[in-house]
C-alpha cells in the first residue's frame, strides 16, 4: 500500500525533472551538430533508464532531425553499427539493410544484418518517445499527427507541454482536434496545476469527456488526492462519466452481438442452402469454409510476392476465388458422393463426415499443421472510437455489412433468377420439375455448389478474425447447425434472424455469466426452444414438412 | 402383431433365432475363457501369450461395442438418431471415475483423505454435495445407470412429447453433448475440468495396474456386453420391439393406430442411455482417464459411424463395426501416423456409398442365412423396409 | 458358423501378431518413441516437435549413433485424444519396446500417460511449460515450471523498466495450467501488496474466438487510474483471435501490456504482429537470441524441414536439451536401461541455445535461464530482460500452502516426488 501512495509523488518528481531538462534544452538549442551526434548516440545506452533520458534530451534539443530520429526509433528501425557504434536509420530491402546516417540524414549505403545491432527499446521507452514526439508534433501541419500528439500528451501530462499546447490551441482550425487539445490542456492543468482553482476548472472541462482515458485520469486523481475538494469534484465528474460510459457500453454490447451474429450468419448461410433447401446434412461444410480461408491465404501469398503494392485488394480478389474453389469442391462432392445418397439424409451425414476428415488432412499435408498468416487490408484494420469508449472495429463492421450483402445476393438469386426458380421447383417437386424439362441432376449439383461457394466466401471473412488452420471448420460446424435449426430449416430469413438473435443474446449474457456459461445457456435455450417450436423460428408449412 | 409373440416359445428362442448374434455370443464366450488363460497362465515367451496391452485394448473395443449396441438399439430399431450418445457414455464414465477417485483415499499427491487432488490445489475446502455417496461402490454403480438414464428420460420426455424427430432431434442431441462438454470443461463444476479424473489406484481393492485386474475388467466387459446384447435382443423381438420398428418406418401411421409413440420412444431411449452409461463405466478403469473431451460432438458422430459401418439394425453389426473401426484406428495411428486420416475418412465414405447394409451385409456366411428366412430380411438399410415385417394385417 | 469362428480367430491372431511385430528387431537398434499429436486440435503445435525429434535422431545417426547402434524414431499419432495417449504410450513401451519417449504437450495428456509410464517403468521427456505440482520418477520435465516463467514475468512488469504495473488482469483458458498458474500468481501478487480489487481473473473455453466482450472489459478495468497489465495463459488456438481483437480495438502495449506464457514464435507466425509490438512473452528460449549454438540449431532446422521461413520455439529447445542430456546419460551409463539412465541424468549438463548451461536437477526439472521478450513487427521476440544465471525449476510451488510443504528429490535420502520427509532416515534400513 505504501508503494501506491508514492506513485503520484514520483510522477511529480518526473515532471520537475522534465522541466529542468527542458530548461536546459533551450540552452542546448544553440549548440552545434557535434552535440546532436552525442545525443543520438545516447539512445544506444545500456539501460532503458538512460535511453529514456536520452530521448527526453533529444526531444528537448529542438534539433530539426530529432522528430525523425525518434519516429524511426519508435518504429524499431534504428540500428547501431557493430564496428563503431554509429547510429543509422535503416530500411530492410531483401537480405540487406539500406542505411541513412541518423545524425546527418545522409545516405550511407547498405550493410548486412550481421554488421548491425538493433537499438533496443521497450514499452517504457516507447511511452517516452511517444510523449516526446507528442510535444514535438503538436504543431505539425498534419491534422492526424496533431490528434495523435494530443492523445499522447493526454496520457503523460506534464507542465513542460503547456506553452506548446496553448500555441496549438490558438492555431488549431479543426474543431474536433481543438476539443481534444483543450481536454489535453485540462489534463495537464489537473495534473500539474498550482492552485485548486485551476484544478477544479480542469475537472469541470474534463467531465464533458466520457472516455476510458478521462476515466482513468480522474480515477487516479480521486485515488491520489483522497478526501479534499478536488477529489470530491473529481469523484462527481467520474460518476457522470461512468453513466455515459454505461450507455455506450450497452451500445457496444449490441454491436458485439451483431458482429457475432454476422459471423454465425456467414458460417450458417451456406448450410442453410445445402441443409435447409436440399436436405443434405453436410458435415464437411466447415471444411469448405476452411478451404475459403486457405484460398485467401494463397491469394495473399501471390500478392505478397508479386504485387505487394496492391495488397489491400487481395481480399477483394480472394472472394471470387474462394467462391470458385469451394464451389468446385462442392460440385465434386455432390457428383461424387451425395447424389448416390439422396433420400438417405442421415447417410449423407456419415459420408460427409468421412470427407471432412480427408479434407482436414489434405490441408494439413499441403499447408502444414500450423496457423497460416492472413493479413488484413488497411481498410479493414484498426478502429474508430465513436464515443464513450465504444470502439467500432473496422473488420467487424465490414463483416456485418458483408454478411448482409451475401444474404441479399442469395435472396436475389433465389427469387429473381431462372436458376433460382429451377432450384425451388426441384426442391418442391422433383418429379414434376423433371418432367417440365429441368435437368434436376444439374440443378442439384449447382445448388450444392452454390451453398459450398458461399461457405468459401464465409471463409474469406472468417480468416480476418480467426485462425487459419486445419481446425478452422470444426470450430463453426455445430454453431452453424444450431443457427439453421433455430431459425427454421429451409428459410433464409430464419437463418438471418436466428444468427443475429443468438449473437446478441450471447453477448448480453456474457458480461454476467462469463463466456462459457453464456454459451451453455444459449445451447439450453435452443434445446428448450425446439421443444416449443419443433420446426424452428420460421417453420415451413404444408406438405413438404412431412418429409 | 401376433407373429412376434410365438417366436418366444421357449425361454431363449429370442437369442437362438439370430445367427449373427449366436456367432457374437460364441466369440465372446471364447474370449472370456481364452484371454485370461493366454494372458495369465501362458508364459510371456510363448507365441500364444496375449500381452496385457492387447487385453486392455480388447477391453476398450468391447466397451465401445457396448456403446455402439446402445446406439443401434434406438437408431436401428426405433429410428431415433442420437448424435449425443457420447454424453451418456461420458456421464457413466464420470460416475465410475468419481468412485475410483474416492477410492484413491489419502494416496493422492497431497495426501488428503477426502478431497481429490484437483480440489486440493483449487483450494476447495470440502467435498461438493454431488460427490457424496460415490465412495460406495454400489451407489456409484447405481449412478452409472441412473444419471444417464435420468438425463435421457428428461431430454426424451421433452423432445418426444413435442414430436421433435429426425434431423431436428439429431441436432439438439448434438447441442446437448456440446453444452455438457462446455460445462464439464469448467473447473468450477468440480469434476476436474479439462484434466478430468485420472491417476486411479484400484477398484474394489484390486490394483488397477495388475494384469489380473485388467483381465478381470476385460471379462466383466465381455460378460456385460453379452448380457446387454441379450437384453437388446429381448426388447427388439418382443411386441414392444415390433411397435418400435413400426414407429421407425411410419411414425404417424403407428400413432393413428392408437399407440402412444412417445412412450415407446422414451422407454427405449432411456434404456439405451443407461447401456451407454454402463459402457462408459467399463471404459474408464481400462483406459485410466475420463475427461470432458469424451463429450465432444465429433465423438458422438463417430459412434453412429461404427454402427453404420457394421450394419444398422442388426445389433451384432454394431458390435462388429465398433471393434473394426477402433482396431483400424489403433493400427493406422501406429503404422501411418501422418496420413491415417485419409484411410479412415475414405473408409467412412466408401462404406456408406457401397455398403448400405454395412459390413455384415458382405460376410460370406450371411446370404445363406437370409435365404433360409427370406420372409424376414435381417439387414436393413435405413429408409428401406423394416427388419421384421409386422404389418397390421399379419 | 465354424468357418466364421475360424476366420474371426484368424483375424484376432493377426491383430496380436501385428501388434507384436514391432518387438522383433528390438535388439538391433535403440528406439526413441515420439508421442506427439499429428492430427486433431493439438497437431498445430505438436507436429513441429515430432519433426524436431526426427531431426535430432537423424543428426545423432549421422554422428555414428549411440553405443555403436543406430537410433530409430518410432512415431505414433495419439490424435489429440487423451485416452489414446495412454494407449499409445503402452504400445510404445510394451510393443515397440522403446528405450525412451519424447512427447506430450497438454497437461491432460501427460496426466493420462503418467500411470502407464510408471507402471511399465518407462522414461518420458516432457518439453512444455506447465503448471508444476508434479514430480514423477519416470518423467523428466524439460519445460518451464511456474517459477521459471510466470513469476519472473510478473516481477518484470512490476519493475520500473516493465512499467510498474499496479493492477492485474489474469486471462486464461479454463484448464488446469492457467488455473494453477493464476492461483500461484494471485498469492504472489498479494504478497507484494496488490489489493484484491486490483486483480481480475477471467476464464474462457478452449478455442474461444470471440474476444470482443472480454477485451472491452479489460479496457474498462484498465481505466481506473492505475497502470494495468494483462497476464495471459490463453491456450494455443484462441490466441490469434485474441491478439487480432487487441490490435483492432487499439490496445497498445504501452498502455496495457499483455504478457503471455503460451505464445511463442510458432503462434505468432499465424498473424500480422505490427499492431502487437511491445506485448510480451516469458520463455526460456527465443529464436532471436544471438548465440552460436542457436544459429547452428536454426540452420540445421531450416535444412531439415526444407523451409527457410519456419521458426524455432521454446519447446523445441526443451527437446533439444532433453534429447542431448539423455544421449549423454546413456553414454555414461553404457546402457539404455531406464533405471541406470535415470541415475545418470541427475546433474547432467548441456549448453542452452541462449547461452549458459542447463542442469538437470534431482527433482527432474531443469535449471534454465528465464527471458522476457517483446513482440517485434517481424514476429520475433526482442529480449528486454533476462535472469543473470539459471533458475531452478520448482516441482512444488512455494505459493500454494499444500504444495509448499512437499519436496521432490529422487536421490538419497529422499527418493520421492511428493514427500514431507525423506523416505530413508539412515543408511541401514
Amino acid at each position: 500500500m505504501a508503494r501506491i501512495s508514492t506513485l503520484p509523488s514520483r510522477l511529480a518528481a518526473l515532471g520537475i525533472l522534465l522541466t529542468v531538462l527542458l530548461g536546459g534544452a533551450l540552452a542546448a538549442h544553440a549548440q552545434d551538430a557535434r552535440d546532436f551526434d552525442a545525443l543520438v548516440a545516447g539512445l544506444n545506452a545500456k539501460s532503458f533508464k538512460a535511453k529514456i533520458k536520452a530521448v527526453d534530451v533529444l526531444a528537448a534539443s529542438g534539433h530539426e532531425r530529432a522528430a525523425e530520429v525518434l519516429t524511426v526509433f519508435l518504429g524499431g528501425k534504428l540500428f547501431a553499427r557493430r564496428s563503431d557504434g554509429r547510429i543509422f536509420m535503416t530500411e530492410r530491402s531483401g537480405g540487406v539493410y539500406l542505411l541513412t546516417d541518423a545524425v546527418t540524414g545522409a545516405d550511407a549505403g547498405q550493410a548486412s544484418g550481421k554488421k548491425l545491432r538493433k537499438v533496443r527499446l521497450n514499452n517504457r521507452v516507447r511511452v517516452a518517445i511517444r510523449t516526446a514526439l507528442g510535444g514535438l508534433t503538436l504543431l505539425s501541419p498534419d491534422p492526424a499527427k496533431r490528434s495523435a500528439a494530443a492523445d499522447a500528451v493526454f496520457k503523460s501530462p506534464n507542465a513542460g507541454f503547456l506553452p506548446t499546447l496553448e500555441a496549438a490551441i490558438a492555431r488549431e482550425t479543426v474543431e474536433k482536434i481543438k476539443i481534444k487539445l483543450t481536454m489535453t490542456r485540462a489534463a495537464v492543468r489537473l495534473k500539474t496545476g498550482k492552485t485548486d482553482e485551476i484544478k477544479l476548472a480542469a475537472i469541470g472541462t474534463l467531465s464533458d469527456l466520457a472516455t476510458p482515458a478521462s476515466r482513468a485520469l480522474l480515477a487516479g486523481v480521486v485515488h491520489a488526492e483522497g478526501g479534499n475538494a478536488i477529489s470530491e469534484a473529481a469523484a462527481e465528474a467520474l460518476a457522470d462519466i461512468e453513466r455515459k460510459l454505461a450507455f455506450w457500453n450497452a451500445v457496444g454490447n449490441i454491436f458485439q452481438g451483431l458482429s457475432l451474429g454476422s459471423v454465425l450468419l456467414l458460417a450458417a448461410v451456406g448450410l442453410a442452402i445445402t441443409f435447409g433447401v436440399m436436405g443434405v446434412i453436410n458435415m464437411a461444410h466447415g471444411e469448405l469454409v476452411m478451404l475459403g480461408a486457405y484460398t485467401t491465404f494463397v491469394i495473399q501469398e501471390i500478392f505478397r510476392t508479386h504485387f505487394p503494392g496492391l495488397f489491400d485488394w487481395s481480399i477483394i480478389v480472394a472472394l471470387p476465388c474462394a467462391f470458385a474453389v469451394s464451389g468446385a469442391f462442392g460440385i465434386a462432392i455432390e457428383r461424387g458422393i451425395i447424389r448416390y445418397l439422396y433420400g438417405r439424409p442421415l447417410e449423407t451425414l456419415l459420408a460427409t463426415w468421412g470427407l471432412s476428415l480427408i479434407l482436414q488432412q489434405l490441408v494439413r499435408s499441403i499447408f502444414g499443421p500450423t496457423n497460416r498468416e492472413v493479413g488484413s487490408p488497411s481498410w479493414m484494420s484498426g478502429s474508430m472510437e465513436i464515443a464513450g469508449g465504444f470502439v467500432l472495429t473496422f473488420n467487424r463492421a465490414w463483416i456485418i455489412l458483408f454478411s448482409l450483402l451475401v444474404l441479399a445476393a442469395l435472396i436475389v438469386v433465389f427469387k429473381k433468377t431462372a436458376f433460382g426458380l429451377q432450384m425451388r421447383a426441384v426442391t418442391q417437386n422433383r418429379a414434376m420439375a423433371g418432367s417440365m424439362g429441368i435437368r434436376t441432376g444439374w440443378v442439384d449439383a449447382m445448388t450444392f455448389g452454390l451453398g459450398a461457394g458461399i461457405a468459401g466466401v464465409a471463409g474469406v471473412a472468417l480468416s480476418q478474425i480467426d485462425n487459419v488452420s486445419p481446425n478452422l471448420g470444426q470450430a463453426y460446424i455445430i454453431d452453424s447447425f444450431m443457427v439453421v435449426v433455430f431459425g427454421g430449416v429451409g428459410n433464409l430469413w430464419g437463418t438471418l434472424v436466428g444468427a443475429f438473435t443468438l449473437g446478441v443474446v450471447n453477448k448480453f449474457l456474457e458480461p454476467f455469466a462469463g463466456a462459457v456459461l453464456a454459451k451453455i445457456l444459449v445451447l439450453v435455450v435452443i434445446i428448450l426452444f425446439i421443444q416449443k417450436r419443433p420446426r424452428g423460428l420460421f417453420a415451413l408449412r404444408g406438405r413438404a414438412v412431412e418429409n | 402383431m401376433n407373429r412376434a409373440v410365438p417366436q418366444r416359445r421357449s425361454g431363449f428362442s429370442f437369442l437362438l433365432t439370430d445367427r449373427g448374434g449366436q456367432i457374437l455370443l460364441s466369440v465372446l464366450l471364447v474370449l472370456i475363457i481364452a484371454v485370461p488363460v493366454l494372458n495369465l497362465w501362458v508364459p510371456e515367451s510363448s507365441p500364444f501369450h496375449v500381452p496385457t496391452f492387447v487385453v486392455s485394448l480388447l477391453g476398450k473395443y468391447l466397451a465401445f461395442a457396448l456403446l455402439a449396441l446402445s446406439v443401434d438399439l434406438i437408431w436401428g430399431f426405433a429410428g431415433i438418431l442420437s448424435l449425443g450418445h457420447g454424453a451418456f457414455f461420458a456421464l457413466g464414465g464420470y460416475a465410475m471415475g468419481m468412485h475410483l477417485m474416492r477410492e484413491i483415499g489419502d494416496r493422492g499427491v497431497y495426501g488428503n483423505p477426502i478431497l481429490p487432488d484437483f480440489m486440493v490445489f483449487l483450494n476447495w475446502k470440502e467435498l461438493p454435495w454431488y460427490w457424496f455417496g460415490f465412495d460406495m461402490f454400489w451407489f456409484a454403480m447405481l449412478m452409472v445407470v441412473v444419471v444417464p438414464g435420468a438425463l435421457a428420460f428428461l431430454f426424451g420426455w421433452l423432445a418426444f412429447r413435442s414430436r421433435v424427430t429426425g434431423v431436428y432431434l439429431s441436432i439438439i442431441t448434438q447441442a446437448l453433448t456440446f453444452a455438457l462438454m462446455l460445462a464439464f470443461f469448467r473447473n468450477d463444476m468440480g469434476f476436474g475440468g479439462n484434466n478430468g479424473l485420472t491417476d486411479f489406484k484400484d477398484v474394489l481393492g484390486f490394483n488397477l495396474q495388475s494384469d489380473a485386474t485388467r483381465v478381470g475388467l476385460f471379462v466383466a466387459t465381455a460378460l456385460l456386453l453379452a448380457l446387454s446384447y441379450a437384453l437388446c435382443r429381448l426388447i427388439v423381438t418382443s411386441r414392444l420391439g415390433s411397435v418400435l420398428v413400426a414407429i421407425r418406418d411410419a411414425e404417424s401411421r403407428t400413432r393413428f393406430l392408437g399407440y402412444r409413440v412417445e412412450h415407446y420412444q422414451l422407454f427405449v431411449f432411456t434404456v439405451s442411455a443407461a447401456l451407454a452409461g454402463i459402457a462408459g463405466a467399463l471404459y474408464v478403469p481400462q483406459v485410466g482417464i475420463i475427461n470432458p473431451s469424451e463429450f465432444t460432438p465429433a465423438n458422438s458422430i463417430e459412434i453412429v459411424i461404427w454402427v453404420a459401418i457394421g450394419g444398422r439394425g442388426t445389433l451384432y453389426g454394431a458390435v462388429l463395426g465398433a471393434v473394426i473401426v477402433n482396431f483400424a484406428k489403433t493400427y493406422l495411428t501406429g503404422a501411418f501416423p501422418d496420413i491415417w486420416l485419409y484411410f479412415l475418412g475414405a473408409m467412412f465414405v466408401l462404406v456408406t456409398i457401397f455398403l448400405p447394409k454395412g459390413l455384415v451385409g458382405t460376410l460370406p456366411a450371411f446370404p445363406s442365412l437370409s435365404r433360409k428366412s427370406a420372409a424376414k430380411p435381417r439387414h436393413v438399410s435405413p429408409g428401406a423396409r423394416p427388419v421384421r415385417q409386422a404389418a397390421p394385417g399379419e | 458358423m465354424k468357418k466364421n469362428l475360424l476366420s474371426l480367430a484368424a483375424a484376432g491372431a493377426f491383430a496380436v501378431s501385428m501388434a507384436l511385430s514391432g518387438a522383433a528387431n528390438a535388439a538391433d537398434t535403440i528406439k526413441v518413441g515420439v508421442l506427439h499429436s499429428l492430427s486433431g486440435t493439438m497437431a498445430i503445435s505438436e507436429t513441429t516437435l515430432k519433426d524436431t525429434m526426427l531431426m535430432l535422431v537423424d543428426d545423432l545417426n549421422k554422428k555414428g549413433g549411440l553405443l555403436g547402434k543406430k537410433v530409430e524414431a518410432v512415431v505414433v499419432d495419439p490424435a489429440s485424444n487423451w485416452p489414446l495417449f495412454a494407449e499409445k504410450m503402452r504400445e510404445l513401451l510394451s510393443v515397440h519396446k522403446v528405450d525412451v519417449v519424447f512427447g506430450n504437450w497438454t497437461s491432460v495428456s501427460r496426466k493420462s500417460v503418467l500411470p502407464v509410464v510408471e507402471e511399465l517403468n518407462g522414461l518420458l521427456f516432457y518439453p512444455v511449460q506447465y503448471e508444476g505440482e508434479e514430480s514423477s520418477r519416470n518423467v523428466f520435465y524439460t519445460g518451464a515450471a511456474p517459477n521459471q516463467q510466470a513469476i519472473p514475468a510478473v516481477e518484470y512488469l512490476m519493475s520500473e523498466d516493465g512499467g510498474e504495473a499496479k493492477r492485474w488482469v489474469l486471462l486464461g483458458t479454463d484448464y488446469v495450467y492457467p488455473r494453477t498458474t493464476n492461483k500461484i500468481l494471485r498469492a504472489f501478487l498479494k504478497s507484494k501488496g496488490v489489493a484484491e480489487e486490483d486483480i481480475m481473473e477471467n476464464y474462457t473455453p478452449f478455442g474461444h474466438s470471440d474476444w470482443q466482450t472480454i477485451v472491452a472489459e479489460v479496457k474498462k478495468f484498465a481505466s481506473a487510474g492505475k497502470k494495468t497489465a494483462v497476464v495471459s495463459t490463453i491456450n494455443g488456438d484462441a490466441n490469434v483471435p485474441f491478439y487480432k481483437e487487441l490490435g483492432n480495438q487499439g490496445i497498445k502495449a504501452e498502455d496495457i501490456p499483455v504478457v503471455a506464457f503460451s505464445v511463442g514464435e510458432e503462434e505468432l507466425a499465424g498473424l500480422d504482429t505490427t499492431p502487437l509490438v511491445g506485448h510480451l512473452a516469458a520463455w526460456n528460449y527465443f529464436m532471436s537470441v544471438e548465440d552460436r549454438n542457436n544459429e547452428a540449431f536454426i540452420k540445421k532446422w531450416h535444412a531439415f524441414i526444407k523451409d527457410e521461413k519456419r521458426v524455432t520455439n521454446d519447446p523445441m529447445e526443451a527437446h533439444y536439451i532433453g534429447f542431448n542430456m539423455w544421449v549423454q546419460a546413456v553414454k555414461q551409463a553404457g546402457t539404455t536401461q531406464v533405471d541406470a539412465v535415470r541415475q545418470a541424468m541427475y546433474g547432467q549438463k548441456f549448453p542452452n541455445l541462449t547461452g549458459g548451461v542447463a542442469v538437470m536437477n534431482t527433482n527432474h526439472h531443469l535449471s534454465k535461464p528465464v527471458l522476457i521478450g517483446e513482440i517485434q513487427p517481424d514476429g520475433q521476440f526482442d529480449t528486454v530482460w533476462q535472469t543473470d544465471g539459471v533458475v531452478k525449476g520448482d516441482a512444488w510451488s512455494d505459493f500454494i500452502p499444500e504444495s509448499a510443504k512437499l519436496t521432490a528429490d529422487w536421490t538419497f535420502p529422499w527418493v520421492c516426488g511428493n514427500c514431507t520427509e525423506p523416505k530413508f532416515k539412515t543408511l541401514i534400513n
